[in-house]
């Protein structure tokens, strides 16, 4: 008879396709993997509110300013949702945000690239959040019940935000040169670093395995890769838009594109630190987290003088 | 001055009110004290955007040259903006930021109220979904002034400069001119005289109840419905309006 709480049970549930629940017996790593990588999908939709808030006291219409503003408050949604999921693992908000601040919990690399013109924005939506959703949909079936139903309500908006971000990508390439231009430079320089987004090539991703079979990982970093590459070159040339790699070839008999090799060094120095935004990033969640510190402060107090006066009147 | 002309000029107030309230709200994306308050935040300023959109379309429909509200937002050079002063003013701290909430949300709070009754249809239905979302703006705007003023000393110390600081721009929210009267005549605009007791009231209420003081009558800053602004305005506008004025034949 298996121990309710003994890891060959554990992974017999994994492996009959049962989902882990908050209060059920877990390994100690399959807690720590966890709460690394929900903690980084958190922070990155939080970061992710910095190169788009970049942009929203200069969107060029009313209705494009509209759809970003709640395009943001989506993604802030999302890493509410998320540090909520990540605190039924027994790590509290606090020590979340504090771990960011460190450097010890990191966030999508992707976020440490700055967006430069309008055409970003339509970059982000399209690319980064298309190579986000391939990645999402997979982690819908992944083995921890509160990341999968996270992971479910997630889905749903990120695909509108893809669209969008085509939408924005689309119009501007039917438009003036400088928009065509400005969609174009967008395009390469939010290219590589997207395909970057699914991480190291299977061969050198050290924590895949365990992660395949714990069954938080449904799908390798490569098969993943290969699902984004394959769905949006066919968009990019709907819209007139040039790919930024020479290698790339269509495979007739796989029916998947063939790339050139990705720059693995540049993935390494931004993962160290040295990106273009790096620093800013940081700083700017440092600065606004501290700033607002007697706020919580504050509301604290509050919280506590009207409890106690409360009990006193109880 | 014809019904339909001070109609026009009312309700590009009103959207100039709302698109640089709205501005201003934006600049806070990712900067709150905490992600449900960023949320919150952003959430008034895409109400404020919205509500922008929908009276500059209606404006552009009245002035009848054929503009859209993007036009009226977008092209206008600053002494054509009517907004309030207080819409205007940098955010500051986060005192700064609910002490401008408080005022104007109690403020929208009655007139949105009152103007759904206005005879201009359109102007009524804006205002009726208007009404639902300040309330709510409103309501943030209290919880705040009164967590913040009865929370510590420096969240007190922070509300009370901020109150004194934004007084000076709160009476112009009540001056009327031509238009207002024109149009109140018409059934169409709200009288603002009636309003000014209930304002003051509701801000009494609310800033005893978070200990604080009520601001000293003071001297009244005063121009923005002549067009005349603070220096904040040109900011916002070189920023607001930066696409769309370097590259004028582009579709966005």
């Amino acid at each position: 008879m298996h121990n309710e709480h003994s890891d060959s049970n554990f992974q017999s549930r994994i492996d009959k396709g049962e989902h882990i629940e908050a209060r059920d017996y877990m390994p100690e790593n399959y807690r720590k993997h966890l709460i690394r990588q929900m903690s980084q999908h958190a922070h990155s939709e939080v970061i992710g509110m910095q190169p788009e808030g970049n942009w929203i006291t200069r969107a060029p219409s009313l209705r494009s300013k509209q759809i970003l503003l709640a395009k943001i408050q989506d993604e802030g949604g999302h890493g509410l949702y998320l540090y909520s999921a990540a605190e039924t693992l027994g790590i509290s908000r606090q020590e979340l945000i504090q771990s960011l601040h460190s450097g010890k919990a990191k966030y999508s690399n992707i976020f440490n690239y700055p967006a430069l013109n309008w055409a970003d924005i339509g970059a982000i939506g399209w690319l980064v959040d298309g190579a986000a959703i391939v990645n999402q949909v997979s982690l819908q079936r992944t083995s921890y019940g509160p990341y999968s139903r996270a992971m479910v309500r997630i889905c749903k908006e990120e695909s509108f935000h893809q669209r969008q971000g085509y939408e924005i990508m689309a119009k501007m390439m039917k438009g003036t040169k400088d928009q065509q231009a400005m969609a174009q430079d967008a395009m390469n320089r939010w290219w590589w670093p997207s395909l970057m987004m699914f991480g190291p090539h299977d061969t050198d991703s050290p924590r895949s395995s365990d992660a395949v079979k714990w069954r938080i990982k449904r799908e390798t970093n490569d098969e993943l890769r290969q699902k984004f590459i394959d769905k949006t070159i066919p968009q990019a040339e709907l819209i007139g838009l040039k790919v930024p790699d020479d290698k790339i070839k269509l495979d007739e008999k796989t029916g998947h594109y063939k790339i050139g090799e990705i720059n693995w060094e540049e993935f390494q120095r931004v993962v160290a630190g040295h990106g273009p935004c790096n620093k800013q990033r940081l700083d700017h969640h440092k600065l606004y987290f501290n700033q607002g510190a007697w706020v919580r402060e504050a509301a604290e107090a509050y919280k506590q003088k009207h409890l106690k006066q409360e009990m006193q009147t109880i | 001055m014809t019904t339909k002309e001070a109609t026009f000029t009312y309700t590009l107030r009103l959207g100039d009110d709302a698109l640089i309230l709205g501005h201003r709200l934006s600049e806070l994306c990712s900067k709150a004290p905490f992600i449900e308050e960023d949320l919150a935040l952003t959430n008034i300023a895409l109400d404020m955007i919205g509500r922008a959109q929908a009276m500059l379309s209606h404006a552009a429909e009245l002035e009848g040259k054929g503009k859209t509200a993007d036009d009226l937002a977008y092209r206008r050079p600053e002494i054509n903006y009517y907004n309030h002063l207080i819409t205007e003013q940098p955010n500051g701290d986060f005192a700064h930021t609910i002490v401008r909430q408080l005022y104007l949300s109690a403020f929208e709070f009655l007139f949105y109220c009152e103007l759904e009754k206005s005879k201009d249809e359109t102007l009524a239905a804006i205002a009726k979904k208007a009404s639902k979302e300040v309330q709510y703006h409103w309501q943030h705007a209290m919880d705040w002034t009164i967590r913040l003023g009865d929370g510590t000393g420096e969240s007190k110390r922070r509300m009370q400069i901020a109150l004194y600081e934004l007084w000076m721009y709160t009476g112009e929210l009540f001056e009327m001119d031509a238009v207002d009267e024109t149009l109140i005549k018409a059934g169409i605009a709200v009288d603002l005289t009636s309003l000014k007791t209930q304002w003051l009231n509701l801000i009494k209420n609310t800033v005893t109840e978070a200990t604080l003081l009520m601001p000293d009558d003071t001297y009244m800053q005063s121009g923005s419905r002549k067009g005349i602004h603070s220096e904040h305005l040109g900011h916002i506008l070189s920023e607001l309006q930066y696409l769309q004025r370097a590259y004028p034949d582009a579709i966005w």
